[in-house]
């Protein structure tokens, strides 16, 4: 139960996907234009991490056990068909978020945080249960990330800032001072 | 073909290096930037993976164009690309065990690299193969440039040497916080609001100098 906890506040806050692993960088730049598409942007990376996690750990246990060498081909396509499926399911239930999140949906696809979750799974052993709170927190982590982010930029879209400085370069820098500050939380676990 | 001469070529190679640097000016491919360049060794290990696949991709895409149906276009790329990670991946590992251990899930996270796919959709797809090849080099160059430069930064700044030679003696304290995350964050901001000065001030080079002529 520890080892539990302790997988999903790490992979939550002290290694956080976005912030000490640079993974999701491009809808972490491109989608944090506004805070509440974000936030379901990062729902939607939740539930895609979710049925990754399943299907990863799945493959790792059927399948690949045969045949290891097809592990990054199996893992994309089941990647790619999870977002095909969460893309068709947005368009039916929800068509205003579809257009607000426009090419980043299908993007989920090369979300390196998506792949890298079931990579670092398998790499690091996890089982079932193990591998589904580890999706749980970095796909919380992720969103987290971004909402901060589109809190921050939603703040700095509004204030006097040189046009140099506008844009990605300042996005960078916004970012660099979260990561400084997430850094913090790695001396979280170490007395315990 | 026949009407493009060697200017044309040697174009489609050098637009990567520079105009459209892949890093710099258009901005893609930075889960692997960021991550993989707190090291200059790490950065070269990386661009020559990542060229590895580029090139070899872009030359089968570019190849088998005519005959990949339009629907699953992205699939079959996203397909080639990671068998060419593959080989990228385990070529690695026999060769050098180290930098394969250091940089770790990133080489097989060049699969969804958006620089990689981005070039076969936009470039490999619609024309030939020579020029698909030359594209590629290109664009692996830039990529390599960029990485190269923020690579040696980096270590010059967060632990005082070069290649893991040491440049400033052993008085040297180290600003520990570069070679960590943040330190990737700061340093391409820093890059990028550099180029961002330049080209603000070559416009205004430019507009003084036709003001005075007008």
């Amino acid at each position: 139960m520890n080892n539990l906890a302790w997988i999903f506040i790490s992979s939550l806050l002290v290694n956080n996907f976005t912030l000490a692993y640079f993974l999701g960088l491009c809808p972490f730049f491109g989608v944090s234009g506004r805070l509440v598409t974000a936030f379901r942007l990062g729902l939607a990376n939740i539930f895609v991490m979710v049925i990754t996690s399943l299907c990863a750990w799945a493959l790792n246990t059927f399948v690949l056990v045969h045949a290891p060498y097809l592990r990054l081909i199996s893992f994309i396509v089941v990647i790619a068909s999870t977002v095909q499926f969460v893309e068709m399911v947005i368009k039916k239930l929800y068509p205003a978020l579809f257009r607000a999140l426009g090419i980043f949906l299908p993007l989920i696809t090369t979300n390196c945080a998506i792949l890298g979750l079931a990579l670092f799974q398998t790499s690091r052993g996890y089982g079932l249960v193990e591998g589904l709170v580890f999706a749980l927190g970095g796909g919380g982590g992720l969103t987290l990330a971004l909402v901060l982010m589109a809190g921050l930029r939603e703040d700095a879209e509004l204030s006097d800032i040189p046009s140099m400085i506008r844009g990605t370069a300042m996005n960078l820098m916004i970012a660099g001072i979260l990561s400084m500050a997430f850094m913090g939380f790695a001396g979280l676990f170490s007395s315990s | 073909m026949a009407e493009r001469d060697g200017g044309d070529i040697y174009r489609e190679f050098a637009k990567g290096l520079w105009k459209e640097n892949p890093v710099f000016v258009q901005v893609l491919g930075m889960c692997p930037m960021l991550a993989v360049t707190n090291s200059a060794i790490n950065a070269v290990a990386m661009a020559a993976a990542t060229m590895f696949v580029l090139v070899g991709s872009s030359f089968l895409v570019s190849l088998l164009r005519k005959v990949i149906p339009k629907q699953v276009r992205i699939s079959t790329y996203i397909i080639i690309i990671a068998t060419f990670v593959t080989l990228a991946d385990f070529t690695l590992q026999a060769l050098s065990p180290s930098v394969h251990k250091e940089l770790g899930a990133f080489i097989a996270l060049i699969v969804v690299n958006c620089l990689i796919l981005g070039r076969q959709e936009a470039f490999a797809s619609r024309n030939g193969v020579l020029l698909s090849v030359l594209d590629a080099l290109g664009m692996s160059f830039g990529f390599a440039i960029a990485l190269l430069c923020l690579g040696s930064l980096r270590e010059i700044l967060g632990s005082g040497s070069i290649f893991g030679f040491s440049l400033c003696g052993p008085h040297f304290e180290p600003w520990v916080v570069m070679i960590l995350p943040p330190g990737g964050f700061f340093m391409l901001g820093a890059i990028l609001l550099f180029f961002g000065w330049w080209k603000e001030m070559k416009a205004k080079r430019r507009d003084s100098v036709t003001g005075r002529v007008a």
